[in-house]
């Protein structure tokens, strides 16, 4: 999610379910009902904030973008990932 | 997102919740128009009453938001049931008022440190000797050249700081002619130094200041005493003050946190100790020794070096004393020293307010206690009512603690609402009593400021108070047995139990108030009513001073001339007017025998003071013009009763020790009270106003004080003439002081005026207290056995059986809280002893007073409740079942 509002700020969170979807090629499927819950979550840790905007629909939208917390939060999570994915590949090739 | 917003989306929560609706609503609005079914995508979503609950307990603090709603419920209860919150909040906040305003009394007096550097680190020295009464006496004050010798012996342990008590004196700024009263307090030039304190303006003394006798007319004023006299001049430094006969330059100001080292007295005006007039005098004694120990060095090794130059500088000072008894002479010189900590200051009104005040205190406390029962027989008696509400919060999934916060809570608003009136109270109520033991002669000056000690102390009451009363309701509450509760209770008596219980408590507290405060009541009213032996009234003081002291010829004269004014009956002279607390005192030696083991009171009076006073004339005759001192003497009753057994004094004589010249008793006069109110009488012998040495020329007087007895009912209405009478018949005389006898004997009983007056409120509010709560417990009670009165009464029952069933359990707890207040009474009465005068706890009306009051009070609050119980209607109620 948060590599998603790096590349594209001002998403709102049907945009960022969405996205989800299309760049894992349909393989993530996150559960909808875990998408806000989750999104507030780090926007309490202050990772990433919102604001309203109104679409042309005239509807309001919550849109959100990375804070500059949430771009080392993002750098140490890929990190992890790379570290986590290297060892479980060294593993496998073991194997 | 940081914490205050999280505490500030607690009292947002509608926007916060509409919010996050609106999201929710946006994300399915585009699922539909991305062409997905509303329903699936709203099913997808999961419930949106869950993910509102989960994203906003995300974004506040979710304690902090259950806390708001109990609160906001807890105000809520309040509000519903306005008149019995309105009364318990009110006699809570009276209560807390008084604890809060006794407190900042006793803080200021006795508890808080002076306003200077290290104050633990300051020590008094004083010595226990004999008072005039013969029983052991605290004295404070020294010689001063007992005080160097000290200084000097001590140097390496402790620096020495001589401070003397602020004493009223007249003192004249610019013309001579205008004099006002100002507080002046000698104290040694290193003081300000040592205390580390600033100059407000000008400068302060320094060691250079307290050289040489005499040479250093200098004074430092007060800061609060340059705002009301001055108003804050600058120009004020450079003034010439006339204090007694010498002229001081005003040098500087002190910074405003300071006012003196006495709590009670604040002091006006400075001087060195170099220019009080005794300093170089081994035989006056009128200086505080104070020390400020150097770091490390135990109080207890500087009071021993100390003691030993005390006793080194008495053994000389008793070679002087000719014809002392020896037991007298021995106890002189041992005199134990003490070396006690002066953090909180050292002064009188410190030594004779501390019982009185901690004894006020106590009593307030007591007030609270029983107003904390009341409130929490009220929280129990709703706490009832809830059970059902109770019982259905922790069905439907409501937590123990979350039940003991709702009712806390609901206590913490009556707490802190009482609390915020009660303060209001104090603001008011402490310097109206610090007026009550002021007088106009000798006014109690209390430094009140309102600070982190006294919002400190009325925090921490107020939750004592909230967990006081609220604790066991809550827990009760919360103790709730869902099943039995809403089936409809299992234990109706558990609850009445507590309540009883607290009724004894109440009752208990109550009598041990009511005890103490006709103890203190009945001590002012024997103290004020008993017989002084001269009669107050009409009789104008007027102390007068002269630069110089004049033949006693001169005074007689000026006292003759006053005699002729219109409205002025009779006048006499004396050195102070009764019942001021001075007196002279000398041993005496009756018919060649050895000296009397106590000294007898001796008071120089002209002429005609006898009948000026109205004191009774036994026997023999009055002072006639030409009689002097020594030679001849008046005595009074107990005097002959002491050293003569009783038989008629007149034409004996006695002689004064260390003096040749025997005194021939040419009078005997009635008993009159000389020092103090609460003394007994001592023996006293008047002698004749005029003195004269051993070569028989006339002693020169100072000062001595007219004693005028109008014919007018106000006496003050003629002290403008009389002082201007005075001035324009000797210009050297001024008078200093100017009081009524009445006004004086007034400020002798001023701590047991206070006493009773404050006792007696409290006692009228405990018993107001007690008597609502006890209202309240009964009709509570006949309320919850509605069902069982009717179906007694249906059954045929007498109403005075059923007066008897519903009051016979709350009579015995009557019984039993009055039996414990009582013992309570008699422990607390040996505490308060010192206070009482000719009053003793044991005596029949002191205890059956307050016993009757009680019974009293009993019978008016249980009757409303009897009477309902008995006018109870069988049918009504059983209908209602």
């Amino acid at each position: 999610m948060l590599k998603i509002l790096l590349r594209r700020p001002g998403l709102h969170g049907y945009a960022i379910m969405s996205m989800i979807k299309d760049w894992s090629g349909d393989v993530l499927r996150p559960e909808e009902g875990t998408l806000y819950p989750a999104l507030h979550r780090m926007e309490e840790s202050g990772w990433i904030r919102a604001k309203w905007v109104t679409k042309e629909s005239g509807r309001r939208a919550r849109i959100y973008e990375l804070t500059t917390a949430g771009e080392k939060q993002l750098e140490m999570e890929e990190s992890r990932w790379r570290d986590v994915t290297a060892a479980v590949n060294r593993v496998l090739r073991m194997a | 997102m940081s914490l205050w917003s999280r505490i500030g989306n607690v009292f947002r929560r509608e926007r916060l919740s509409l919010e996050i609706d609106e999201e929710i609503e946006s994300h399915i609005a585009e699922a539909i128009e991305q062409g997905r079914d509303p329903v699936e995508a709203r099913r997808a979503l999961g419930p949106a009453l869950l993910l509102r609950e989960e994203s906003r307990d995300l974004k506040l603090i979710p304690w902090l938001d259950s806390l708001r709603a109990d609160a906001v419920l807890g105000w809520r209860q309040l509000v519903k049931r306005k008149v019995t919150s309105t009364a318990a909040v009110l006699s809570l906040a009276l209560a807390i008022g008084a604890c809060a305003s006794a407190f900042r009394l006793i803080d200021a007096m006795l508890l808080r440190p002076l306003p200077v550097a290290e104050p633990e680190q300051l020590y008094a020295l004083s010595h226990v000797g004999i008072g005039n009464d013969g029983k052991p006496q605290v004295f404070e004050n020294g010689e001063y050249p007992l005080f160097r010798l000290m200084r000097s012996a001590v140097k390496d342990q402790a620096e020495l700081i001589a401070i003397s008590p602020t004493n009223r004196t007249d003192v004249t700024y610019a013309t001579d002619q205008e004099m006002e009263p100002a507080y002046v307090q000698y104290v040694s030039g290193w003081m300000f130094e040592s205390f580390k304190l600033r100059p407000a303006l000008g400068r302060l003394f320094t060691d250079n200041d307290d050289l040489q006798p005499g040479a250093h007319p200098y004074a430092v004023l007060s800061h609060e005493y340059w705002r009301r006299r001055f108003g804050q001049d600058a120009r004020t430094v450079g003034q010439t003050v006339r204090i007694g006969n010498g002229i001081y330059t005003v040098v500087g100001v002190c910074e405003a946190r300071f006012t003196g080292t006495q709590p009670g007295a604040m002091t006006d005006i400075f001087v060195p100790t170099m220019m009080h007039p005794s300093v170089t005098r081994s035989d006056s004694g009128w200086v505080g020794t104070w020390a400020r120990l150097k770091p490390g060095v135990p109080a207890e090794r500087v009071r021993e070096m100390l003691a030993v130059i005390f006793r080194v500088f008495r053994e000389e000072r008793a070679k002087g004393f000719a014809g002392w008894p020896k037991q007298r002479l021995a106890r002189f010189i041992s005199e134990t020293v003490l070396l006690e900590s002066a953090a909180a200051g050292v002064s009188r009104v410190q030594r004779d307010y501390r019982r009185a005040l901690v004894a006020l205190g106590i009593l307030v406390a007591l007030v609270l206690l029983i107003a904390c029962a009341n409130v929490a027989n009220l929280m129990t008696a709703q706490a009832a009512a809830r059970r059902r509400e109770m019982a259905l919060r922790v069905s439907i999934g409501a937590g123990r603690w979350r039940l003991v916060q709702l009712v806390l809570l609901e206590s913490a608003w009556l707490a802190s609402l009482s609390a915020a009136i009660g303060g209001l109270f104090a603001w008011w109520s402490a310097p109206l009593v610090a007026g009550m033991i002021s007088s106009p002669n000798s006014p109690v000056r209390l430094a009140l400021p309102v600070d982190w000690r006294v919002l400190g102390f009325g925090m921490a009451l107020t939750i004592v108070v909230m967990l006081l009363f609220g604790l066991a309701p809550a827990l009760r509450a919360s103790g709730v047995k869902p099943a039995s509760a809403l089936r409809g209770g299992d234990d109706p008596h558990s609850r009445g139990r507590t309540m009883h219980a607290l009724i004894a408590a109440q009752v208990a507290f109550c009598f041990l108030v009511l005890f103490v405060s006709v103890l203190f009541v009945t001590t002012f009213d024997r103290l004020v009513t008993q017989p002084t032996g001269f009669a107050a009234e009409r009789i104008l003081t007027l102390e007068t001073v002269s630069p110089r002291a004049q033949s006693p010829v001169f005074w007689n004269q000026v006292a003759e001339h006053l005699r002729a004014i219109p409205g002025i009956e009779r006048v006499a002279l004396a050195p102070w007017p009764l019942l001021t607390g001075s007196s002279n005192t000398s041993f005496v030696s009756i018919a060649g025998a050895a000296p009397v083991e106590t000294p007898v009171a001796f008071l120089n009076v002209s002429p005609g003071w006898i009948e000026t006073m109205k004191i009774a004339m036994i026997g023999g005759r009055d002072f006639r013009v030409n009689d002097v001192s020594p030679g001849v003497a008046i005595v009074n009753q107990t005097f002959a009763r002491t050293y003569f057994a009783g038989e008629n004094p007149v034409g004996k004589t006695f002689a004064m020790t260390g003096n040749r010249i025997p005194l021939k008793i040419v009078g005997l006069v009635g008993d009159a009270r000389y020092r103090y109110m609460r003394e007994p009488v001592p023996p006293t012998v008047y002698v004749p106003f005029a003195s004269v040495d051993a070569k028989a020329v006339a002693i020169g007087v100072r000062q001595a004080t007219f004693i005028v007895r109008t014919a007018g009912r106000d006496p003050l209405a003629l002290s403008q003439t009389l002082r201007r009478e005075i001035s324009r018949l000797r210009p050297e005389f001024r008078v200093s002081s100017i009081r009524t006898q009445a006004e004086i004997n007034n400020s002798q009983t001023l701590r047991e005026r206070l006493l009773a007056t404050l006792a007696l409120f409290f006692a009228g509010v405990a018993l107001v207290l007690a008597g609502i709560g006890l209202y309240g417990v009964v009709d509570y009670s006949v309320l919850q056995r509605r069902r069982e009165i009717g179906i007694r009464m249906a059954i045929g029952a007498q109403s005075g059986d059923i007066a008897r069933r519903v009051t016979t359990e709350i009579f015995w707890m009557i019984v039993v809280g009055a039996f414990t207040g009582l013992a309570l009474g008699l422990i607390s009465v040996q505490y308060v002893e010192t206070l009482l005068y000719e009053v003793r706890g044991t005596e029949f009306s002191m205890l059956a007073l307050p016993s009757l009051t009680i019974l009293v009070m009993a019978f008016l609050a249980a009757l409303p409740g009897v009477i309902r119980a008995v006018r109870t209607d069988p049918a009504a109620i059983l209908r209602s079942e």
